[in-house]
């Protein structure tokens, strides 16, 4: 499993921002190659964290592996647009 | 404040074995009158190559280093020593070479402990046969437990609790080396064997195994637990480092999938409704653990030895390539793999080549979003992989002359782009992956484990 945690600045961008479509199971999968039902939101309200999290695709230091600690994957979710 | 009576204090010098565990860190643990010392070896961070290989991550020399300040504490303490997941993967030849490891530090030292092993290596033959009979369910994203998968696996190990470290304590170890294990079972092990709280034992345990990382500054040291019948509280074992409780409740997140639910042989801890309060500017209180009872089963990590691969790397500054950067690589993969199919046939066996461009999307693996500017410069990874290490390198050479002179259109003076070595081709060895994400029911929980005692006195006379 990967799993991604973030953190926003406070509570009130916390409750602004953690139901914004792309962040919802039906919007991460597709960037990650899974299915909506293989997501887990976790929202961690008072520690203003949005943790997800979702299977691999290929199993880790395979033939094909990119990144093998999964370190990168956040960088996929930095340019998405909150609304 | 409890009294000794009722807490136990584990004294956890760092996350992982063999990153340098400071011995004023020890020091101060045991003054704090720690009853034990555990600490977790293991990590499946860094792929499969580590179990299928029974090999460490570290080198013996930083594992000799933190075993000695160990060894020499709870020499002096009288205290067990417990350390999980040896040798990285906890596979039975990682367990056998962190023993010799121990044992020359014993004989250095004039030490003869009592030391138990706990192996939890399986034979994927009788993993196979308790597939069959229904006791294996898969973890996503698998959906099944073929026999046939475990078969193919070249090595399997089965996550340890805690009841064999307890066991092999009440039956007079003073180390317990133990093979794979879950990262809190080292830890909860005393605890739970002195009445601590189910919820509060294991729960420390989560937030403890990693050392600092549930403080302000996590590369610095470990951290000292005492854990009750009803709370726990943790504070950092380095002067000047501090615990919060935003870091500690934080610390939930790490490496788990589910903040507030963690899986255990035996059952499940519970954080959801943990209560964490600041004791002073560096401990943490926390309450409202809950571990909630299962029936038990060990989880398996299992390994298959796959192709052999065998790489090649050249750096691009061509500026007319790097604007047709998608187009180019397309045509170099087509035109490699016609290539060794027409030099090599069937010779080639069943081969796969990879095209990874640094500087451009060999990380991501995605398309690059339109109107990207091209880059500078990018290394251009070729990897082929193929049934024998021979093979690969045959595909390699036989792509080189493409790999190295393809112009960005047909029938235009040939480019060189820059390799870096000769030869070009560069031995990679063998794949291996992760194929296991099990778990096993298992009547009791020594029932895959094998316990061995070691005396000291004998292997010192034998040596």
């Amino acid at each position: 499993m990967i799993t991604v945690d973030m953190f926003f600045h406070d509570q009130e961008s916390f409750d602004r921002y953690v139901n914004s479509k792309v962040l919802q199971p039906a919007g991460i999968a597709p960037m990650f190659g899974v299915r909506p039902d293989q997501v887990g939101f976790y929202p961690v309200r008072n520690l203003h964290v949005l943790k997800i999290s979702y299977p691999r695709k290929d199993p880790q230091g395979g033939m094909i592996e990119r990144d093998l600690h999964g370190g990168q994957q956040f960088a996929r979710i930095v340019d998405l647009e909150l609304l | 404040m409890t009294t000794e009576d009722n807490q136990t204090i584990v004294l956890v010098p760092i996350g992982a074995m063999g990153l340098g565990i400071d011995e004023g860190d020890v020091e101060r643990g045991i003054a704090a009158g720690a009853h034990v010392i555990a600490c977790d070896a293991g990590s499946t961070d860094s792929g499969p190559a580590y179990l299928s290989n029974s090999m460490s991550k570290y080198s013996r020399a930083a594992i000799k280093h933190d075993l000695r300040i160990l060894m020499a504490a709870r020499h002096k303490s009288g205290i067990p020593l417990l350390i999980g997941s040896c040798g990285t993967c906890g596979a039975d030849k990682a367990l056998d070479w962190t023993r010799d490891i121990v044992l020359e530090i014993a004989r250095e030292l004039g030490q003869r402990p009592r030391i138990a092993m706990l192996y939890s290596e399986q034979e994927p033959e009788a993993i196979a046969r308790l597939a069959a009979e229904g006791r294996i369910q898969p973890l996503a994203p698998f959906e099944g437990a073929d026999p046939e998968t475990f078969r193919q696996c070249n090595r399997i190990v089965a996550l340890l609790g805690p009841e064999p470290y307890i066991a092999a304590i009440k039956a007079g170890a003073d180390i317990v080396l133990g093979g794979r294990t879950t990262d809190p079972a080292v830890l909860a092990a005393v605890p739970l064997m002195r009445g601590a709280g189910a919820g509060p034992a294991w729960h420390a345990s989560k937030i403890g195994e990693c050392g600092a990382l549930c403080a302000i500054r996590p590369r610095d040291g470990g951290v000292l637990l005492r854990i009750g019948k009803d709370s726990f509280e943790v504070e950092p074992l380095r002067p000047g480092n501090q615990c919060t409780p935003h870091t500690v409740s934080a610390h939930m997140l790490y490496e788990n999938s589910n903040p507030f639910v963690l899986h255990e042989p035996g059952g499940m801890v519970d954080a959801t409704n943990a209560h964490y309060e600041a004791i002073d500017d560096r401990s943490v209180r926390v309450t409202g653990s809950k571990f909630v009872v299962q029936p038990y089963t060990m989880k398996l990590e299992g390994t298959a030895r796959c192709g052999f691969q065998t790489v090649m790397l050249v750096g691009i500054q061509d500026r007319a390539v790097l604007k047709e950067l998608d187009a180019f690589l397309a045509r170099m993969h087509e035109v490699l793999v016609a290539r060794v199919r027409s030099s090599m046939g069937d010779g080639a066996g069943d081969f796969h080549i990879s095209l990874r461009p640094y500087g451009w999307n060999a990380v991501s693996g995605l398309p690059v979003d339109d109107g990207s500017p091209p880059p500078r410069e990018i290394g251009l990874m070729f990897i082929a992989t193929a049934d024998s290490q021979a093979l690969a390198t045959q595909i390699a050479k036989t792509c080189n002359p493409w790999f190295f002179h393809l112009p960005l259109v047909e029938a235009q003076e040939l480019p060189s782009y820059g390799f870096p070595f000769s030869p070009a081709e560069l031995e990679r060895g063998q794949v291996y992956e992760f194929r296991l994400n099990h778990i096993v029911s298992v009547s009791d929980p020594f029932e895959l484990v094998r316990t061995q005692f070691i005396e000291v006195q004998e292997e010192v006379a034998n040596a």
